[in-house]
């Protein structure tokens, strides 16, 4: 049998709040929320589980795993909490503890590298701008990928909050 | 008359242009003037890139909010995804002081300040609440009377306590929108399930998403529904794209399209070619 030591910390539950995941101590463990889950239905992500574990400051094992990765944010469980937990908050707060610790998928970082380059998740192509300028619409749309000083001013940003970290190889 | 800083995104602009081109020309018609916020950039994603830094993510939305606030206008998204993000980061800088500090403290270095004041709607809700079902009765041409299936998406109405927008497990604005073109909206099964790409399912695990994607395509072929209408550019690309693999071939329409139809516009000018599911009207 494995037993794994385990005990609350404070600190963790205040590094999940300053990343925006407050009251996961509320959880009660009733289930609703694994009950209510797209994702736990098809793949072998228990909210519930991830809720007691983040109680128990499991960081480590939480931000090595895959399932942190297969909620795919409906809001379900957040929507039947009967304690009004935000756990959507709670899972993006502990995938930004996993990104912080190297913990990311390469189609993961290739998005990020996406907004990093282009200010966009998707890239522009050829065929977008024909299909663009077909219907009368600008071949480019009128955002940062127009407008140079606007994609300085964006890329500024992403350097300032370090995002360029995760971008490098 | 109605106006509003028109928020594009990625996926409309840069996959689904029809979208785009549908909503400049049926809110021309509603009497909505749309107006472009020139610089802006991806929302940003909230699956994504709030999950791997909310810092980046916060900042990045504050400047895409503080352009609209400059222009004193109101943000309009034509996706859920912008919605949630946008909204949700508007709500966090509205109530949370620090925050608003701190992503000044960022803005600052670009020479921008964001006060904190921009309201940030979804399409289907200033249609529905601004617009109204009549006036948009009255600017059908083309009265349709196709079954479709109405495709919520999550991030429209959820988290429901924020948004308030309209019952999440029970929803009907969706469905009383496409009923004004003459469409019927068909009931069927677990209406409110998520396409399966949210949260970066999609790009990390494209195979679990589809599984989402085809309970939702069992549902709706049940239902007898010829079109799937949709109010989010990223639920459509997932069902658009993955119908193939999955063996079904139900064409999806964004709700602006929906509407480009009932008022008139012809195929060209709805960007249907981009569409990998033919849709034949």
């Amino acid at each position: 049998m494995i037993h794994i030591e385990v005990k609350s910390n404070p600190e963790f539950e205040k590094e999940l709040a300053a990343l925006g995941g407050a009251d996961v101590k509320l959880c009660f463990q009733c289930g609703t929320c694994t009950a209510s889950c797209p994702s736990g239905r098809r793949t072998s992500y228990r909210v519930r589980k991830i809720m007691r574990m983040a109680q128990l400051d499991m960081k480590e094992e939480i931000i090595s795993s895959q399932e942190l990765w297969e909620c795919s944010t409906c809001y379900t469980c957040v929507e039947r909490c009967p304690r009004q937990v935000p756990i959507v908050d709670v899972i993006v707060a502990l995938r930004n503890m996993a990104v912080a610790a190297g913990h990311i998928y390469p189609a993961h970082k290739k998005t990020a590298v996406n907004l990093y380059k282009t200010g966009h998740t998707v890239p522009i192509n050829d065929e977008i701008k024909a299909q663009r300028k077909a219907l009368g619409l600008p071949e480019v749309p009128p955002t940062v990928l127009s407008d140079s000083a606007a994609a300085a001013d964006l890329k500024k940003i992403l350097d300032a909050t370090k995002f360029d970290v995760i971008c490098k190889e | 008359m109605a106006k509003y800083a028109f928020f594009l995104g990625c996926i409309a602009p840069l996959r689904y242009p029809g979208i785009e081109k549908s909503t400049r020309v049926v809110f021309d018609r509603l009497g909505v003037e749309l107006v472009d916020i020139q610089g802006a950039s991806c929302c940003p994603a909230p699956g994504v890139i709030r999950a791997f830094n909310r810092t980046t993510w916060l900042a990045a939305a504050a400047r895409n909010l503080a352009l609209a606030e400059k222009m004193g206008l109101p943000i309009v998204t034509i996706c859920n995804g912008c919605y949630g993000s946008l909204f949700e980061a508007a709500d966090v800088l509205a109530k949370e002081p620090e925050q608003l500090a701190k992503v000044n403290e960022v803005l600052k270095t670009i020479g921008m300040e964001y006060k904190g004041t921009t309201k940030v709607y979804h399409f289907a809700d200033v249609l529905y609440r601004e617009v109204g079902i009549d006036k948009i009765k009255a600017a059908v041409t083309k009265p349709l009377s196709y079954g479709v299936a109405a495709f919520y998406g999550c991030h429209f109405l959820k988290p429901s306590s924020i948004k308030n927008i309209d019952d999440s497990e029970n929803p009907h604005i969706l469905d009383d929108l496409i009923e004004a073109t003459g469409c019927k909206s068909l009931p069927r099964k677990q209406k409110t399930l998520c396409c399966g790409s949210g949260g970066g399912l999609k790009a990390a695990f494209g195979d679990v998403a589809k599984e989402f994607t085809k309970t939702n395509l069992e549902n709706i072929q049940a239902s007898g529904a010829q079109f799937i209408v949709d109010v989010c550019p990223f639920c459509h690309l997932q069902f658009d794209s993955a119908q193939k693999d999955l063996g079904f071939n139900i064409p999806v329409l964004h709700l602006s399209q929906l509407y480009g139809i009932a008022m008139g516009m012809s195929e060209d000018e709805l960007g249907l070619s981009a569409h990998k599911v033919p849709v034949k009207l």
